[in-house]
């Protein structure tokens, strides 16, 4: 695909380069806390605050439930806020986010996917935005450095687009796209600049009766987020809602608008499938496990067998349809789960997949994998081993264990 | 309350008010009503000062005080701070 504009080579983390797409997008303020377990994105942040080559706002709070607090609140003024965090500070931040997405502050986040204690882990796995995956938030979850940079500023676009109106994290796997090196090709400042664009904001009509932007401004006072009780609070959440089904045509245009400015593009914006057309096998990831499996299935058409992959670049909002469509002609599918959903039926992933695949024409297996948890490696001979059961599902059309974990000692 | 509450269509985001919080009479909420027994109060002012709604008001052309029970919660903090116990609480039936 051709790209309009001229890119630039760099070695980057996958911290750098959220950094630097932040930094991009014009952002007004960044609240973050700096200390573990906050990644290299805050402290790049802020020494081009340092440098003075942003004009960003940079906050050092005392915690993340202050930093989600900070962004919130300079979101709500109609800036543009930014944070990164990851593990146990977004657990900290549960109660923000709520308030986050129920203000409809468009609030941009990375979180760098990593486990939860105890016992005490900052490896990569999802169990961090996993148990936030209600919380009222648009989540996309990156394959590489290079998506994890090009999804921070397609994020700005999704979550302030006026029939959204909602927060967006970006999820990328921790260490393995964090902290290491890759080819990331950047955009030019002015062109991602001009993609992302100034903030809009609608329209509300106040208690003064004046018809004024969305924003707290002590010239046309309003309020926000106020009690609401029994007679109103359920009307506000269904309109979260339906701003979340709003964004699964949002995420698509901005993903294309995007492909045609950088060349690059991610699946449908929700979707990205991989050999999928007549695959008999498939498995269904998140993630950077994405490449790896990639890989896999191209050793595997190269043997012969019709294998797949289907990776969810969009969590939150699910694309039931597309998962549906996307999934409908496969035999047997394997859902990977880099989080556990304790005491519920396999992973959220296996979940979420099922669930959609329960009005499909045809009822293909479906199997649970849940792998990489505190970090643990996964080899692509264990990634390639999920084929291989699979193929032997299809022989003895038997499922003996439907929830597996790889990788796990007995 | 006649109004019609409106769909989640009609409103706005956030909870964005289209009216001022004057406009939303918080003294039905109550169960308990404060009765003043004018002879005991001294006029001294202090439940004007705790009242947490200010709904007590102080009128100086009648050198008196007003309750204001379309916003007075029942909360009884007036009685309580009394020092005369001139105010009671009386509880409210349909």
């Amino acid at each position: 695909m051709a790209s309009l504009v001229k890119h630039e080579k760099n070695a980057m983390s996958g911290d750098e380069a959220v950094a630097y797409a932040a930094k991009q997008s014009d952002v007004d303020v960044v609240a973050a806390y700096p200390i573990t377990p906050q990644t290299i994105i805050v402290e790049k942040f802020s020494e081009y605050v340092a440098n003075g080559e942003v004009e960003t706002e940079f906050v050092c709070v005392e915690s993340e439930h202050s930093a989600m607090a900070a962004c919130l609140s300079a979101s709500v003024t109609g800036a543009r806020a930014f944070t990164a965090t990851a593990s146990a500070g977004l657990a900290l931040m549960h109660e923000m986010l709520f308030v986050t997405s129920g203000c409809r502050a468009p609030v941009v986040m990375a979180v760098v996917n990593r486990a939860l204690s105890a016992p005490l882990n900052i490896h990569c796995d999802h169990s961090d935005s996993m148990a936030q995956r209600d919380s009222g938030w648009i989540q996309l979850y990156a394959e590489n450095a290079q998506e994890a940079y090009d999804s921070i500023i397609q994020a700005f676009r999704i979550a302030e687009d006026l029939d959204v109106l909602l927060p967006v994290m970006v999820g990328l796997d921790g260490f393995t796209l964090s902290h290491t090196l890759e080819n990331v090709e950047t955009l030019p400042d002015d062109a991602v600049k001009k993609f992302v664009g100034t903030r809009r904001l609608p329209n509300v009509l106040t208690h003064e009766g004046k018809t004024v932007p969305f924003k707290l401004d002590p010239d046309n006072p309003m309020t926000m987020g106020p009690i609401a009780l029994q007679n109103y609070y359920f009307e506000f959440k269904r309109q979260q809602e339906e701003a979340m089904k709003n964004a699964l045509t949002v995420i698509q245009q901005v993903n294309d608008e995007f492909a045609e400015l950088s060349g690059r593009k991610y699946g449908n914006g929700l979707v990205d499938a991989y050999c999928l057309d007549d695959a008999e096998i498939a498995a269904v990831c998140l993630g950077s496990t994405a490449g790896t499996m990639k890989t896999i299935v191209d050793e595997l058409r190269q043997e012969g067998v019709k294998a797949g992959l289907l990776r969810l670049r969009t969590f939150r909002p699910l694309s039931v349809e597309e998962i549906r469509s996307a999934l409908e002609s496969v035999k047997a599918i394997a859902v990977m789960d880099k989080s556990m959903s304790f005491g519920g039926y396999g992973g959220a992933v296996f979940h979420e997949v099922r669930h959609a695949l329960y009005e499909a024409n045809a009822q293909p297996f479906v199997v649970n994998y849940i792998y990489g948890l505190g970090g643990r490696d996964t080899s692509p001979r264990e990634l390639r081993g999920i084929y291989e059961d699979l193929q032997r599902i299809l022989q003895t059309k038997r499922v003996e264990n439907p929830i597996q974990y790889l990788g796990l000692r007995e | 309350m006649t109004v019609k509450d409106k769909g989640w269509k009609e409103i706005a985001p956030a909870g964005v008010c289209s009216k001022a919080s004057t406009d939303f009479l918080t003294g039905d909420w109550k169960t308990y009503t404060p009765l003043r027994d004018p002879v005991k109060c001294t006029r001294c002012l202090l439940c004007v000062a705790f009242c947490p709604d200010g709904a007590i008001h102080w009128r100086p052309e009648k050198g008196d005080i007003e309750f204001d029970t379309r916003y007075c919660k029942g909360c009884g903090i007036c009685a309580n701070e009394c020092p005369t116990k001139a105010i009671t609480m009386k509880f409210e039936q349909e």
